[in-house]
């Protein structure tokens, strides 16, 4: 992480254009909502864009890009486990057996 | 007691690379990160599962064409609570340059902005609970109904909508009828008293966290993201106040505070640049 005066100077600029291009990027999320796509096509773009915006944040306004060591381990088991939640609805709608009787008909 | 110095709560400790307090709002922003998840697979599961054309697109009911959520405002919102993000980071940064008051003056405007956030949702709460929807069993005899063809993938349907904005909703007369004093707007269908008949009504309702589970699963999320706010406004207040204290005791701790603050209300950022496509824009 920064420390000194100057570079905290240096940081500044950078705060400034991550400002610019979340304010950009939200702009063309509700821009590109009103595109005619279908809505797979629709989600994949939203989350695409949300996750840079995401990881911006975490990496320029939480420090995170010059951060080091354990707290990397913590939050990839934590996005880990993200994922198994979202995955969750996935899993309860798997019914091997049900979908063989859908296309037996 | 107050002579004992509590070793890693300014240095880095060398296991984790960060002093102790830095480590500990990680801690808590990952296990928010589970309950906030938790919520949006329910979402997942919800959406998923919710019949064809029952789920509002775009934040528009899909039979009626009605504006359900107001994009606009949560534009705003979403521009305000990055501004605050950037506010919050400038006063960290003011502070690392040895300029408390430039510092506490970014701090503050951080809580302003939120309070802004605030006002722009009570408002769009007020928006939703004041509005009324009647959908009517017939497309058939009321004064000012509005009657929609709506085509599904199993044919062509009419129903019959009346919606209004009202303080109060209406009530239901002892004779059979639902009498709705509604307040006129241009966006909605009457502008005057209404009387319907209680057993053509299919359903009636507030656009309350009741209505529908769209309804219910967007005042859940923003909700709980409004609590999230309130709770950020609350700590950043607090270091706004007694900010001078602390900063001529001990400025480095007071610096580390409001990083971790920081951190904090970067993440309720964070979550609603996902909340905002998610309920507003698909």
């Amino acid at each position: 992480m920064a420390s000194s005066a100057e570079e905290i100077k240096a940081h500044l600029k950078i705060y400034y254009m991550v400002f610019g291009a979340l304010a950009v990027l939200t702009v063309v999320t509700v821009a590109v909502a009103r595109l005619e796509v279908s809505i797979g096509m629709a989600v994949a773009i939203a989350m695409f864009i949300a996750c840079i915006k995401g990881s911006l944040v975490a990496c320029y306004f939480m420090h995170l890009i010059s951060e080091r060591g354990m707290i990397f381990w913590i939050l990839i088991i934590c996005v880990l486990f993200f994922f198994v939640l979202l995955l969750l609805p996935v899993i309860t709608q798997f019914e091997p057996a049900h979908s063989g009787l859908v296309e037996a008909v | 007691m107050s002579d004992v110095a509590i070793p890693h709560d300014m240095e880095p400790h060398p296991l984790t690379g960060m002093y102790n307090g830095k480590f500990g709002i990680w801690l808590f922003l990952a296990s928010e990160v589970m309950l906030f998840g938790a919520l949006f697979s329910t979402y997942v599961l919800l959406r998923v599962g919710a019949p064809e054309g029952t789920w509002p697109m775009y934040g528009q009911e899909i039979t009626t064409g009605n504006q359900i959520l107001n994009v606009s405002l949560a534009f705003v919102n979403t521009l305000v609570l990055i501004t605050s993000s950037v506010t919050m980071v400038l006063s960290w940064a003011a502070l690392k340059m040895n300029n408390f008051a430039k510092g506490r003056m970014f701090l503050f405007i951080t809580f302003a902005l939120a309070g802004v956030f605030l006002v722009i949702k009570f408002f769009e709460y007020k928006g939703k609970f004041t509005h009324h929807q009647v959908v009517l069993k017939e497309p058939l005899g009321v004064d000012g109904e509005k009657v929609i063809t709506s085509k599904t993938d199993k044919g062509e349907r009419k129903i019959a909508v009346v919606n209004g904005h009202a303080e109060n909703f209406g009530t239901w007369e002892e004779d059979g009828y639902l009498l709705i004093h509604s307040d006129p707007t241009e966006s909605h269908d009457h502008s005057h008293e209404l009387k319907i008949e209680a057993d053509k009504i299919k359903r009636a309702t507030r656009w309350g966290p009741n209505a529908s589970t769209f309804l219910a699963t967007y005042f859940t999320l923003t909700g709980l993201h409004g609590i999230h706010v309130i709770g950020g406004m609350v700590v950043i207040l607090y270091f706004v106040l007694t900010g001078a204290s602390d900063w001529k005791k001990r400025p480095e701790k007071y610096i580390n505070r409001i990083e971790c603050t920081g951190l904090y209300w970067h993440f309720v950022d964070l979550v609603w640049i996902f909340l905002f496509p998610v309920l507003y824009l698909l």
